[in-house]
């Protein structure tokens, strides 16, 4: 069913080598101003009960009425996952109890979902790519929130949440190692920002992972599968999975038998440790929800979506590849969010495409880091990167120059060339007045002059003091060229 | 003043607009017959003071000629419509002191078009029975009795407190909902008017579910021109709910009187169950006649899968309905009985408040859409729906307007009398009305005569999807040839 694995990403057991099978669900909160069947707020970090309408309250005689744009952003979402978008799809009721599925079901899609089977392809730690398989994204209710360490004998509930839009994407169970896992999470992570429609924040729990992890060996038929529910990092995933696979082998290995159960990662102490078991495993009674008609799409609206979907991260590296000449690291770097892509290419317009990719990757992200800020804040405009780096194609500043240049524009702002102009900060590239300070240096420094004739390596040192007698403005080139020519080397 | 409330809907409209009494005099009449009607049981809450309330505004609109359609017409309200600021309870305990912060669309659209509320009417609970008897505030008692006999007989059910308001002449016209036959049967047992429109044709927001694909909201009146009326302002497409139907309203009114010449009345030869009485099979065929007389064409027609229908209804409702009722868990609204923990809070609130037919059918319902029973139930059963569907279509395809069957294989039983162990005998009240629910038609009882023992029976009448309008002019000629029933007067204060 599933392509064997690589022999490289085989895991050594006590007797012989193990594959692993890992399947993803990704439950991604849809980026919407109101709930998926109601007209409340999903505003984060509202007053407790603050965003509930009568819908989400499961008052008596309320009714469901789906909201367009969710539909909008799954399809969207769909066509990232390059899936097979189902025109017709049903929401069905899913039935449990508990304080915070106020209706005493949630609505989900079960056996139609709105999109159907797709692919991502995912970039491997040997700089490869692997395709893994999407089995199918559906729409579904979020439930509320329970809150069990506030009182001593009471539990309090909030339904804010409740009713907010999740996608829930399903991976087929074709990932074989921990860092294609955690690449995979990455990269729907990167679609899903990319489409707009999940902001993707794991902190927030914005996007929530279950993972479903087995072993076998090479070529046998797949084993018995636990799911690890909940885990809101990719770190985690990375640790829960690798400490399940680890625990299964363990197990087959002394001749223990997996039970299939629902396991919770234990982030502080690592492992996993079991939740319920199979036969404690609820009967949601699905069945299509009686409230709801079937949901039916037409081409044209699929259309005018992929329509209006700027590019995706794959086709954007690989224009950026084409159109730019970026090396293939450069370009996966530069659309890792489309934001930077976006800042890149309006710095790049009109100019060296490798100076600006350099300094967006080296510079201004390396800063953005170190801040913590995202590019959107960023307090350098891509307008005032772009002068700094015409500045230093136009040989009136050097590129240490551009740096501290950077660095003012970064804490003051204005005009990069105004702020060279007022500060003096052009190279100097007048001969007489670099040939002035060498002339200086060379008397005197006799040793220096007597070390460089054997050890041409302490020409360097003689750049430096011309650098730094100049303040850095003197053009490195000048320099080079009159200091081989006055010391005769 | 007393014969205010023997005026019928439009009767009454008409009097208030040529201003012979005022829209006060008329809900003042009507509360004070209901106070004399107590014993009957037909209201679980009067509404005086919003009544006079909403009369002095009708009065103030007629006094300026600004009447809207409904202007101070008094109705009664079928307790499964949320009432803003008016206690709702769908007659059961789990719901007892629940007052709503909304008003259902219906309701909306009656005190929109001018109507006054009298007050909220008796029901099974939670529209879950065919007597009136599974109410948390006790039974209805019908206002007919037998000749000769002074035992108490059930106004049918669900909507048994609305049928008997307007049989007992306690409001003009009323409200009710019907999921199975819930309008049409006690319409039948009390010598009423009741339709069930077309599902999609009224909005079911802010009616307390039963069977999501099932219920619909629809008007009892004692006349046929009445219920026409009223089901105008009820119906209407409404954005809250996804399963309401974007289609116009026609004037239903103009369809009563119009000739019914040349229309195809299809027979259907799977309505005559064993064991119907012979008054009934006779009825039918009165009835058929008389559309027969007035031009109408009648054709033997064939609905083959009639007799899947009940044992169908019974699986769908329930499993539509365990899911609907899950939300009364005591933890935001309603009764709420504590527990040591959520599941026995949980345990004991729905223990406490669901009486014994609805956890009958929340245990059915459970039950069918479980693992491993699914398909063999529910999926069976929506499976028939589609074939019921399929044979009205057929029926229709042929060129068929209407179908005409007995509403009712028997005229109203006493209380008590099938409320025994085997509720099967209840459900097969329900025989001849749940098929139309299940195919989503519409269907209206019409009074057509008083079998041997001077109790009224009904005829049915099922029409095409949104053509109420034909099953209005077809009604109405039964109703001129049948003539006109009322109880004789025989409650007091």
């Amino acid at each position: 069913m599933t392509a064997p694995a690589k022999s490289s990403k085989l895991v050594k057991g006590g007797n012989g080598e193990w594959e692993v099978v890992i399947g993803m669900e990704i439950h991604a909160q849809v980026t919407s101003k109101a709930k998926l069947f109601s007209g409340a707020s999903t505003e984060f970090g509202g007053a407790p009960n603050s965003h509930v309408s009568l819908v989400d309250a499961a008052m008596p005689g309320m009714l469901p009425v789906i909201n367009e744009h969710c539909v909008a952003q799954a399809v969207r979402t769909g066509l990232g996952l390059k899936a097979k978008i189902n025109l017709k799809s049903v929401f069905d009721r899913k039935n449990y109890f508990y304080p915070d599925l106020p209706q005493g079901y949630q609505i989900s899609q079960y056996k139609s979902p709105i999109v159907g089977e797709g692919k991502v392809i995912v970039d491997t730690d040997d700089n490869q790519t692997v395709t893994i398989g999407i089995e199918r994204l559906h729409l579904e209710q979020d439930a509320g929130k329970s809150i069990h360490d506030r009182h001593p004998s009471m539990s309090f509930v909030d339904l804010n949440r409740s009713g907010v839009a999740l996608m829930e994407i399903v991976s087929k169970p074709e990932i074989h190692s921990v860092w294609d896992a955690m690449n995979f999470v990455a990269k729907v992570r990167q679609i899903l920002q990319y489409a707009g429609s999940c902001d993707g924040d794991m902190e927030k729990g914005n996007l929530r992972v279950d993972v479903n992890v087995s072993v076998r060996k090479p070529g046998a038929p797949l084993g018995t599968r636990c799911e690890i529910k909940n885990l809101n990092s990719i770190t985690f995933i990375g640790h829960a999975i690798d400490d399940e696979a680890r625990r299964q082998i363990e197990l087959l290995e002394s001749g223990g038998k997996v039970e299939q159960e629902t396991r919770l990662f234990d982030s502080v102490r690592g492992g996993t440790r079991s939740m319920r078991t199979k036969e404690e495993a609820h009967d949601y009674r699905y069945f299509p929800d009686p409230d709801l008609l079937p949901l039916e799409l037409d081409e044209k609206f699929v259309k005018s979506i992929a329509d209006s979907q700027p590019e995706w991260p794959d086709e954007k590296r690989e224009r950026l590849i084409q159109d730019y000449g970026l090396s293939l690291l450069d370009a996966t770097k530069l659309i890792r969010e489309r934001e930077t892509a976006d800042y890149f290419e309006s710095v790049a317009k009109g100019r060296d495409a490798k100076a600006a990719a350099n300094f967006v990757i080296n510079e201004l992200a390396g800063r953005l880091n170190k801040e913590a800020t995202s590019i959107e804040a960023s307090p350098v405009s891509a307008k005032q990167v772009g002068t700094i780096l015409d500045l230093i194609a136009e040989g009136t500043i050097s590129g240490k120059i551009a740096k501290d240049l950077f660095e003012i524009v970064w804490a003051e702002g204005g005009d990069p060339r105004a702020i060279v102009e007022k500060r003096g900060l052009q190279q100097v590239t007048d001969t007489g007045a670099i040939e002035k300070v060498i002339d200086d240096i060379i008397a005197k420094n006799p040793d220096k002059v007597a070390e460089v004739k054997t050890k041409p390596k302490a020409l360097g040192w003689f750049v430096g003091e011309v650098m730094k007698a100049t303040q850095g403005k003197a053009n490195p080139q000048a320099v080079n060229e009159l200091l081989k020519k006055k010391l005769g080397i | 003043m007393t014969s205010l409330t023997s005026l019928t809907l439009t009767e009454a409209r008409d009097g208030l607009r040529a201003k012979k009494f005022s829209a006060r005099e008329l809900a003042g009449a009507h509360l004070k017959a209901m106070e004399e009607a107590r014993g009957l049981n037909a209201f679980v809450l009067e509404t005086p003071e919003h009544a006079q309330q909403m009369a002095g505004q009708s009065d103030q609109r007629l006094k300026k000629g600004d009447a809207r359609p409904l202007e101070g017409i008094p109705l009664a309200v079928k307790d499964l419509y949320c009432t803003e600021g008016v206690r709702t309870t769908a007659c059961s305990k789990i719901l007892e002191n629940f007052i709503p912060a909304y008003e259902s669309t219906v309701t909306g659209n009656l005190w929109r078009d001018g109507a006054v509320m009298l007050g909220k009417t008796n029901m099974d609970e939670f529209a879950m029975g065919s007597s009136n008897e599974a109410s948390a505030f006790g039974p209805v008692q019908s206002p007919w009795r037998r000749k000769g006999s002074n035992a108490p007989l059930v106004p049918g059910g669900s909507s048994g407190g609305s049928a008997t308001a307007v049989a007992a002449r306690l409001a003009p016209a009323a409200i009710g909902t019907d999921t199975g036959g819930s309008i049409r049967q006690p319409a039948a047992f009390t010598g009423t008017v009741g339709m069930k429109p077309t599902y999609g044709r009224c909005s079911r927001w802010g009616i307390v579910a039963f069977a999501s694909s099932l219920d619909q909201a629809g008007p009892f009146a004692r006349t046929i021109k009445d219920a026409a009326v009223l089901l105008r302002s009820m119906a209407g497409h409404d954005a809250k709910d996804s399963t309401s139907a974007d289609v116009k309203v026609p004037d239903f009114e103009k369809a009563v009187g119009k000739s019914v010449k040349g229309m195809k009345i299809g027979i259907p030869k799977e309505y005559r169950v064993p064991a119907m009485p012979a008054e009934i099979e006779k009825l039918w065929a009165q009835g058929a006649e008389w559309l027969k007389k007035a031009g109408a064409e009648l054709v033997d027609i064939s609905l083959p899968h009639t007799r899947y229908a009940l044992p169908a209804y019974y699986i769908v409702a329930p499993a539509e309905a365990s899911s609907n009722l899950a939300r009364y868990d005591g933890v935001r609204y309603g009764l709420s009985v504590p527990g040591h923990d959520i599941t026995e809070l949980y345990q004991k609130t729905r223990a406490a408040g669901f009486g014994r037919e609805v956890r009958r059918r929340v245990l059915i319902g459970t039950y069918v859409l479980s693992a491993g029973y699914y398909d063999a139930y529910y999926l069976r059963a929506q499976k028939v729906r589609t074939l019921i569907k399929r044979d009205f279509e057929q029926a229709f395809a042929q060129g068929i307007d209407a179908v005409l069957t007995p509403t009712t294989p028997s005229a109203a039983f006493a209380i008590g009398e099938k409320s025994g162990a085997d509720p099967v005998e209840m459900y097969l009240n329900d025989v001849f009305t749940v098929t139309v629910n299940m195919a989503g038609l519409p269907g209206i009882s019409v009074p057509a005569g008083l079998d041997g023992g001077g109790l009224p029976l009904g005829l049915q009448l099922i029409g095409k999807p949104f053509d109420e309008e034909t099953l209005f002019s077809l009604g109405h000629v039964i109703e001129q040839a049948a003539g006109k029933f009322q109880p004789e007067k025989w409650w007091a204060a």
